[in-house]
């Protein structure tokens, strides 16, 4: 039996340049992406400051403290009073004597709200020397407006 | 019915579908974009706050005393007056920039006044937190024409805490 071939009448369109265009903004993405939100806390607002770049290295042993604007603080997930701080800083330090390093390679990046009072900034600072950390980092933001 | 043997035909073209890496791709861009969100740079301004005490005795001739910057605030924790060694600006952190970079000057390097000067701040406790930042930016340098920072004082520390307003 002898089949003719039909002749399509089916337009189909150059998937090409849209296919190209999809990769090229999945790369976008995915360069930009951000891995680092475990560090950041959407409940503080940090000051502002035209000095505040990304440091050229990263910190060797960073802790994060994040200071809400009521003046309690956030680490590990958990809210807890200033003076409620000493366990977890304790840990802290047993991990580093752990590694064998001393207390005053690690750093307590302050990350505190810009209503926060001044006061319990010096408080936290405080708190953390009373448990031999003498490293601070006061965090700010990038002011790109000036 | 004969078939004829089609391998031979060389017009004939072998179509990989596209849907299903269309399907994955387009739903890859989905995430990224969902999970997308421009986050500000952050930096840091170092702190030393040692544990022991000053130590006690003749300050040392070559290093400058600590530039003592207070900020005062009002009861709703704004701003309300910043003194360099007691002298009155006003609110402005422009004059504190500019006062701090006469003392500075520009001589960098090893004994140069920028090396050794301090800042000690002393803010009352209701001072809003971002004041404290904004006196640090302009006691800590500025940025050029070309947008690279110049250091100023790289010594900060605090005073220690005032009592909290009744």
């Amino acid at each position: 039996m002898r089949i003719k071939k039909a002749e399509s009448n089916i337009v189909e369109g150059d998937l090409t340049p849209m296919i190209d265009m999809t990769f090229q903004l999945i790369a976008f993405f995915m360069v930009l992406i951000n891995f680092t939100q475990s560090e950041q806390n959407e409940r503080i607002v940090l000051p502002d400051s035209e000095l505040a770049k990304p440091p050229e290295t990263p910190l060797e042993h960073p802790i994060t403290l994040h200071l809400t604007e009521e003046g309690t603080v956030i680490i590990g997930g958990e809210e807890i009073p200033i003076t409620g701080l000493g366990p977890y800083l304790s840990r802290e330090a047993n991990v580093l004597r752990l590694r064998g390093r001393p207390l005053s390679d690690a750093t307590i990046v302050i990350r505190g709200h810009r209503d926060a009072q001044t006061g319990k900034v010096q408080e936290l600072i405080r708190e953390c020397q009373r448990n031999n950390f003498e490293t601070f980092a006061l965090r700010a933001e990038e002011d790109v407006g000036n | 019915m004969r078939v004829r043997n089609v391998a031979g035909n060389r017009n004939d073209k072998v179509e990989i579908s596209m849907t299903p890496m269309i399907d994955i791709v387009f739903q890859l861009l989905v995430f990224f974009i969902m999970t997308f969100r421009i986050v500000a740079q952050e930096g840091d301004f170092n702190v030393k706050m040692p544990l022991s005490a000053p130590a006690e005795g003749l300050p040392d001739p070559d290093r400058l005393p600590p530039m003592k910057v207070r900020l005062q605030a009002h009861p709703s924790g704004d701003l309300a007056l910043i003194s360099l060694n007691e002298q009155p600006l006003g609110q402005s952190f422009r004059t504190l920039h500019n006062q701090i970079r006469d003392v500075v000057g520009d001589d960098r390097g090893p004994g140069s006044i920028q090396e050794t000067a301090e800042v000690e701040l002393d803010a009352d406790y209701h001072l809003r937190y971002e004041y404290v930042i904004s006196a640090i930016t302009a006691v800590s340098g500025y940025l050029d024409a070309n947008r690279n920072i110049v250091n100023l004082v790289e010594r900060v520390r605090f005073s220690p805490p005032r009592t909290p307003p009744n």
